[in-house]
């Protein structure tokens, strides 16, 4: 079943014409996923020159035509909020933002918009959602992934591949990956993501990739151990990883929202809270199938 | 991006917010000369570095004596303590045994305290939204009363649909205990650090501390403000503010090429694709034994010339002894990052190990390029045989 995205999930593009959109809109529909158009404004009417779909100036005009139930949004970082919050207007079930850069102050209207929305929105700063052989929207090397059982929540975008590669190479597969975004302020974060897996059939067990910086893997923690670990729980396997053991206090590495402030939020703090409630954490980044494979057989 | 107390102070003048009079000095002749413009009979002279606890702080050529801030009677008095700062390393908590040099001083005028408060803007991540922080322990160090007293620490947060409310300055003023004209004083502060904070997209605004006058006036002390850098192209005459002396000059030639980068103290660079498999990078090689020098994501539009400058920057650092690339393309595809790879080992005629792990969209092109180059590069074929070939080689060396 996966979750988020299928087979049946119609996929619109903003910034439909540029160079990423058209690039990665046609890499998704190479893996097999529906795209039916997107928005570029002031080129409404058209239609895409290399992909063949039709063009509308506003989303409420794309969804209107093509019954586009996602969006995903390359549009450049000075105008990705008023597309994101053009796509919630347009009450867009899914809302998928690639772009980088987005200034925080910016996010925190659009989350403000959100909290009254009928929108889910993932990212900003992610590389997108994939259920393998099923539907592909974002950035991500499609032929890395295998359909199987592993669901994939992470805030890093390349190290979320590595654990793509390391469950297909375990034979494992992933049911959905999403990539919830580097940013401080974003839309999904673990918990949303982590109640979708537990409820879905085909998740049988759970990686989740978190970073320095912020409290959300300790409020994950939390979760699982209060809706996923205990008697007449799903108690699906999780395994964790935190990156950053060795990143220095106060510095930005690189994702705006990986800095540690405070003391609580470091990689060793998060992966101390992770397993307390029993979740296994992954001592290298190389070992995240390795480790879920212990898992599944404990 | 980080600004000095007086590039701040002018910037929360501007809104509204009070301030003292005050004027930056490069020479000790200015600074006395800067001293007479103020009223006195007291001024404060301080230095300006990018580091908190200057106060406290001891210069390196003068352990025993005065801090960075210097209480002064006369204009002569300001020079011989803008001449005690200028060209003196100050060593602080924030800044680490190495200290930093002083360049300039801001000399100010003194006030009567009646109490010190704390108070400060910036982001909570957890709600999305913008949270006012106060606190009646003004010039301690925040983190330290969240420790031991996190009673003290008062906070409220702003709606953005309806921006600051004068009964989330009230709460705080209450919570205080401030009264009478008090009041009106932190209310009308607030609300203009509130619209210095949202149109300036700052990241922190502290004031620590915020000081109440006798006379009943509510008065920025100190001023700690930061920009969130994804704004700074909003906001193009904020760039002029950034002073180049305050960054590592690796760092700054990164931020100068457009590469994410952060200098560390290991032995193996580290160019990789993506934040979070940049720091995973770094995670690793400390697991097998060595240690990082550097930060560094190439980003997912990797080129040759982006390459190179990456090479460039972190063979700049003479404690690397080897170093790791790590990519794992999605974007970024391999076989350009292989050209890239080629490409500066020649032009920077590279003396150190290489260690190359090539992984994702178009590897087998990559690898290729790489094993017809004739170079000494040592191929990987994931992320631990990567780590652990990277640190054999720098222990070998």
């Amino acid at each position: 079943m996966a979750v988020l995205i299928n087979a049946n999930t119609r996929v619109m593009t903003q910034g439909f014409t540029g160079a990423q959109g058209t690039f990665h809109a046609s890499q998704g529909i190479a893996y097999g996923s529906t795209y039916v158009g997107g928005v570029t404004p002031g080129k409404g009417g058209t239609m895409h020159p290399e992909l063949n779909l039709p063009v509308f100036n506003t989303v409420a005009e794309c969804v209107a035509a093509t019954g586009a139930n996602a969006s995903v949004i390359y549009v450049p970082a000075p105008f990705a909020a008023d597309s994101i919050l053009e796509a919630i207007d347009a009450e867009i079930p899914l809302i998928i933002c690639i772009t980088e850069g987005i200034p925080v102050l910016d996010m925190v209207k659009v989350k403000r918009a959100l909290s009254t929305s009928k929108s889910r929105l993932v990212g900003p700063n992610c590389p997108g959602v994939i259920t393998p052989d099923a539907c592909k929207i974002g950035i991500m090397p499609g032929h890395i992934h295998r359909r199987g059982s592993v669901g994939i929540v992470s805030r890093s975008g390349t190290l979320t591949y590595e654990a793509v590669a390391q469950t297909t190479a375990a034979g494992l597969g992933q049911s959905t990956c999403v990539g919830i975004g580097g940013d401080p302020v974003k839309g999904m974060d673990f918990i949303d993501v982590l109640e979708l897996f537990l409820k879905d059939d085909e998740t049988k067990s759970i990686i989740m990739i978190g970073e320095i910086g912020g409290q959300s893997e300790v409020q994950a923690a939390e979760y699982l151990a209060r809706e996923n670990f205990g008697p007449g729980k799903p108690n699906k396997p999780v395994v964790g990883f935190i990156a950053g053991a060795t990143a220095p206090p106060g510095r930005r590495m690189g994702h705006a929202g990986a800095v540690i402030s405070g003391g609580q939020d470091t990689a060793v703090a998060k992966m101390a809270a992770m397993a307390a409630v029993g979740i296994h954490i992954a001592d290298s980044p190389s070992a995240l199938g390795s480790t879920m494979v212990k898992a599944l057989k404990a | 991006m980080n600004i000095h107390e007086y590039q701040g102070k002018e910037l929360l003048r501007r809104y509204g917010v009070t301030v003292l009079e005050g004027h930056v000095a490069e020479t000790p002749d200015a600074a006395e000369a800067a001293a007479r413009k103020l009223p006195g009979p007291i001024y404060v002279v301080k230095s300006q570095i990018h580091a908190g606890g200057r106060g406290a702080g001891r210069f390196v050529d003068d352990p025993n004596g005065k801090g960075g801030v210097r209480l002064a009677k006369s204009p002569e008095e300001a020079k011989a303590a803008a001449a005690a700062m200028l060209n003196h390393v100050l060593v602080t908590k924030q800044t680490g045994p190495e200290g930093k040099l002083v360049r300039r001083v801001y000399v100010e005028a003194g006030c009567d305290i009646a109490r010190e408060l704390y108070l400060a803007f910036l982001l909570d991540r957890d709600v999305g939204r913008v949270a006012i922080m106060a606190s009646t322990e003004g010039g301690m160090e925040i983190e330290e009363v969240a420790e031991h007293h996190p009673e003290k620490i008062l906070k409220v947060h702003v709606d953005p649909a309806t921006g600051v409310q004068g009964w989330h300055a009230r709460k705080l003023a209450f919570g205080l205990g401030l009264e009478g004209k008090q009041v009106g004083a932190f209310v009308k502060f607030v609300t203009a650090l509130y619209g210095a904070y949202v149109e300036l997209d700052c990241a922190i605004v502290e004031i620590n501390p915020l000081v109440v006058t006798k006379g009943g006036d509510v008065v920025a002390l100190d001023a700690k403000v930061s920009f969130d850098d994804s704004a700074l192209y909003r906001h193009k005459d904020l760039e002029a503010l950034r002073d180049d002396h305050e960054m590592d000059p690796k760092e700054l030639d990164a931020v100068q090429n457009d590469l994410n980068y952060v200098a560390l103290d290991g032995e193996i660079g580290c160019m990789v694709n993506g934040a979070g498999l940049a720091m995973a990078t770094m995670d690793i090689i400390k697991l097998y034994g060595s240690s990082p020098a550097n930060f560094l994501d190439v980003g997912g539009t990797a080129n040759a010339a982006r390459v190179t400058e990456a090479f460039r920057i972190i063979t700049s650092d003479t404690n690397v002894k080897g170093i790791l690339v790590n990519i794992f393309g999605g974007i970024a595809k391999c076989d350009m990052i292989a050209t890239g790879i080629v490409e500066a080992s020649k032009n920077l005629s590279l003396k150190v190990p290489l260690v190359v792990r090539l992984e994702g969209t178009n590897v087998e092109l990559g690898k290729k390029i790489l094993a017809e180059s004739g170079l000494a590069i040592i191929p990987a074929d994931n992320l631990a045989d990567a780590a652990q070939k990277a640190v054999a080689a720098v222990k070998g060396a």
